[in-house]
């Protein structure tokens, strides 16, 4: 990482104005402000969903045209079902965060940005619940 | 292209979002048992279904390989505009081959499976 060493009263440049930089990002972390646990969460969830979401592609495409008892033994095994449990709620949580900072940008009246945030937070978080049910009682036979 | 490129990664963003409710009646309709599994399967086998998918698998595919460069960004890497655009190609690229290659093999699954 190339930094600036220009220096302004003793501390360098780099730690007044981050742009982005991990380093910056640490740093500020202490303050322990929403949105920076906002930022990091998103991130967390985002490293998460790249090999679990490949994963899920793939396997979805070795189930097209087969039947109910393929994609049953699929879900119901157990790696498989902690894997499933562990993708949707990374899943959801990030499109909870991202869908957040997207109504934050565009919707500029205030009770309606903050009645459509809690809608999508308790739709995204019913959609979590549901489907780990879902999984959970594949898991247990009972599908 | 920088522009057109975020403002693409915030539109897959949310009709991803959406995907997520057809992915959790997917496993929804797991649980429910073989007739229900069948019904949504016919669903999403309609044209009006292969579209949709067809949509979503691309979203992912762009949304995923344009969120790396995010985490790349988020490190500090390839801020220099000659990179972001490389990156930026190499991202549409890659989209544009996954979703080539989930269907070319979708298509295959189902002729096996048929």
């Amino acid at each position: 990482m190339n930094l600036p060493s220009l220096k302004i009263r003793g501390l360098p440049v780099y730690k007044i104005i981050n742009i982005g930089g991990l380093y910056g990002r640490l740093r500020a972390l202490r303050t322990k402000s929403p949105a920076l646990h906002h930022w990091w969460w998103q991130r967390i969830t985002a490293v998460v969903l790249v090999p679990l979401s490949l994963w899920f592609a793939a396997s979805l495409i070795t189930m097209v045209g087969a039947g109910h008892a393929a994609a049953a033994a699929w879900v119901g095994s157990p790696g498989v079902a902690l894997l499933l449990i562990v993708f949707i709620l990374a899943l959801c949580y990030h499109a909870y965060l991202g869908v957040e900072v997207v109504m934050d940008d565009y919707v500029h009246i205030e009770w309606v940005k903050a009645k459509g945030v809690l809608a999508v937070q308790v739709v995204l978080g019913l959609l979590a619940v549901i489907g780990v049910l879902a999984v959970l009682w594949v898991l247990v036979g009972l599908a | 292209m920088a522009a057109l490129l975020s403002i693409t990664h915030r539109a897959t963003g949310v009709f991803l979002t959406l995907g997520t409710v057809v992915l959790v009646y997917w496993l929804v309709s797991v649980a429910r048992g073989p007739e229900a599994y069948a019904g949504l399967q016919e669903t999403l086998g309609s044209w009006v279904g292969i579209i949709c998918l067809f949509l979503w698998s691309f979203a992912l595919f762009f949304h995923l390989c344009n969120g790396i460069r995010h985490l790349f960004w988020d490190l500090g890497y390839g801020f220099e505009m000659k990179t972001v655009d490389a990156s930026g190609l190499a991202a549409l690229v890659a989209t544009a081959i996954l979703t080539a290659i989930t269907w070319l093999l979708a298509f295959m699954y189902s002729g096996a499976q048929a």
